[in-house]
């Protein structure tokens, strides 16, 4: 079942066509990579999906409602999280004042607390959690937000390159994280550069290419499709 | 509800804080025993600009919305009162005049507030709007100097401006002198700790990760629009009550206390007090009021100089305030004691321990 669905979206920014009749379907349940060269279009493409564009044409369904028209915010309390591509946390806030932020529309008093320290946890924040968020590193701040994201508990997970600044070892982490969130049945649309990453995670996936959809299928069949090596991966990191 | 007292919000927690509030609430509420009637009434009027100040930093500091507009609301609810009051015949009626001009004055900032984050305005565009509507209620009233211009009985005057109406009143009983300084106590005590309830409430903490960050806090599924029109109603409506407490307080009230000077003022006194902190606020702006006063006997000009002044040295050397920063630098001096008590005392506590064992 398709929990979001993309029908002939364009994008124009004055003369630049940043995406281009775009149909993407998200099936529930699954972990969606969107890979592509810079400027394919990955970015807006996620920040149409989100609402912080209008769609120039096209319509975004999401759990089968038209959400086109809608405000941010609304299509958040839907269901719908994202962690944007720059980390975008309240920096002069505390990191543990910026989950509660996150947390507190969900829960409150005893589980609200309970569910930020596992947070903080989970995100190797709980020693710093009295710093202010914009003193951590930018990986950290990565961590911040994509925990953030995570405190909506929303069915739509959308993170816009979530491993950028991270270590490998971080890197892996998160794609684990991911995982274990997919597996207690998230969805999860991701925009990502870096291939390790989209091998540990990826169930399905669609190329973009000059704002268009180029190629989408399995990881695998993706991997061996020689036109996709050539504008993105390269034939010798492709095989 | 008592825990949202303290809070990350706001500077100032603990035992010590309030002890130190209490004692100077204490010697507020004994000052009249000692002071002569004068220096009583003096107070209570510096006392009415407090509200002010505090709805400015509730919408700048916390809100990040820098409005010009306060005397705007000011003159609203005081020119509100003044019609009210006359219109409705003093005596008890003027405490609803007070609190229908308040009423007034939230609903016009409702409106304008609307209009304006609805439309997306933000930022320097906000003060030039809101700077806007000042100065076109300021010419407007001015020119209100023909008999024409009326409500019922309630002459507008122009520059002149409007007088005749009753002060608070309760039976027979006027609200003056001693009596109103006490109601600002009051006032003031209700408001400030309101106000340090709400900074340090869920919706405290959109107000300031709206500041923060407008479309992050959207995308944690907060209408963030709403939450700046409530925190420009609030501010707005404070600036409204010191506007009715104003018109009461002289029975008179002129379109100078709206234009440009002015409006000028709550920027200057929340600025260099610290925006970002409420305590900053109601200190700086009580200590800025006494001495603008104190000048202004001698040379009106010298105390508008001086403000100038002030807010340059703040913009230049203290961005964050004069009086929040002393007030983080005593918290900063006391938190590093306390650790140097605290650091010989554990040690000797460990040396214990590992005795006994």
């Amino acid at each position: 079942m398709a929990l979001v669905d993309v029908k002939g979206v364009s994008k124009r920014f004055g003369g630049l066509t940043a995406v281009s009749d775009v149909d993407l379907t998200v099936s529930a349940g699954e972990v969606h990579c969107l890979i592509g060269p810079n400027g394919a279009g990955k970015s807006t493409l996620f920040k149409l999906i989100v609402g912080l564009y209008p769609p120039t044409t096209g319509s975004i369904f999401f759990d089968s409602v038209d959400i086109t028209a809608e405000r941010p915010y609304a299509r958040v309390q839907r269901g719908m999280s994202i962690k944007m591509q720059a980390p975008s946390v309240f920096k002069e806030l505390p990191v543990r004042q910026n989950i509660q932020i996150a947390l507190q529309e969900r829960l409150s008093g005893a589980e609200c607390r309970t569910e930020e320290e596992r947070l903080l946890a989970l995100l190797n924040l709980a020693e710093d959690s009295g710093k202010l968020a914009g003193a951590l590193s930018h990986g950290q701040q990565q961590w911040l937000e994509i925990g953030m994201a995570l405190a909506l508990q929303p069915q739509l997970l959308l993170l816009d390159e979530p491993t950028a600044g991270m270590s490998p070892e971080e890197t892996y982490k998160t794609g684990e994280l991911i995982k274990s969130f997919n597996a207690e049945g998230m969805t999860v649309l991701v925009v990502e550069h870096d291939m390790a990453f989209v091998r540990q995670v990826a169930q399905r996936i669609t190329v973009l290419h000059l704002g268009k959809i180029f190629a989408r299928g399995s990881l695998d069949a993706i991997l061996e499709d020689e036109k996709v090596a050539e504008i993105y991966l390269g034939k010798t990191h492709a095989h | 509800m008592l825990k949202l007292l303290d809070g990350p919000q706001t500077l100032g927690r603990g035992k010590i804080f309030w002890s130190c509030f209490l004692a100077v609430l204490a010697g507020a509420l004994i000052y009249p025993l000692f002071a002569d009637s004068y220096d009583v009434g003096n107070f209570a009027y510096f006392l009415i600009w407090i509200f002010m100040a505090l709805g400015l930093c509730l919408m700048w500091g916390y809100g990040g919305m820098l409005s010009f507009g306060q005397t705007f609301f000011f003159g609203i609810a005081g020119y509100g009162y003044g019609v009210l009051a006359i219109n409705m015949g003093g005596g008890t009626a003027t405490i609803a005049a007070l609190v229908l001009s308040v009423i007034i004055a939230m609903i016009a900032a409702g409106i304008l507030g609307y209009f304006m984050i609805w439309g997306g305005i933000s930022g320097i565009f906000f003060g030039i709007v809101t700077l806007s509507a000042t100065l076109v209620l300021a010419f407007f009233l001015g020119q209100t100097a023909g008999p024409e211009w009326h409500i019922g009985p309630a002459r507008l005057n122009g520059f002149n401006g409007m007088k005749g109406m009753d002060p608070l009143t309760v039976g027979s009983f006027d609200i003056e002198g001693a009596a109103l300084y006490y109601l600002m106590i009051a006032l003031i005590v209700i408001v400030y700790v309101a106000l340090r309830m709400l900074v340090n409430s869920s919706i405290g903490n959109v107000i300031v990760a709206t500041r923060e960050n407008p479309q992050r806090a959207e995308m944690l599924g907060y209408d963030v629009r709403k939450y700046q029109l409530l925190t420009f109603v609030i501010g707005s409506g404070l600036a409204g009550l010191s506007g009715a407490l104003y018109t009461s307080w002289g029975q008179f009230i002129t379109p100078s206390s709206i234009g440009l000077p002015a409006a000028a003022m709550p920027i200057v006194w929340v600025a260099f007090s610290g925006r970002n902190d409420l305590t900053a606020t109601l200190v700086g702006s009580f200590l800025l009021l006494f001495g603008f006063q104190t000048i202004t006997v001698y040379s009106q000009q010298a105390a508008l100089v001086l403000m100038g002044v002030l807010l340059l040295a703040t913009v230049m050397l203290a961005p964050q305030g004069f009086v929040l920063g002393i007030g983080k630098l005593v918290v900063d001096w006391w938190t590093r004691r306390r650790r140097r008590d605290e650091a010989p005392a554990l040690a000797d506590a460990s040396r214990l321990q590992s005795d006994e064992t």
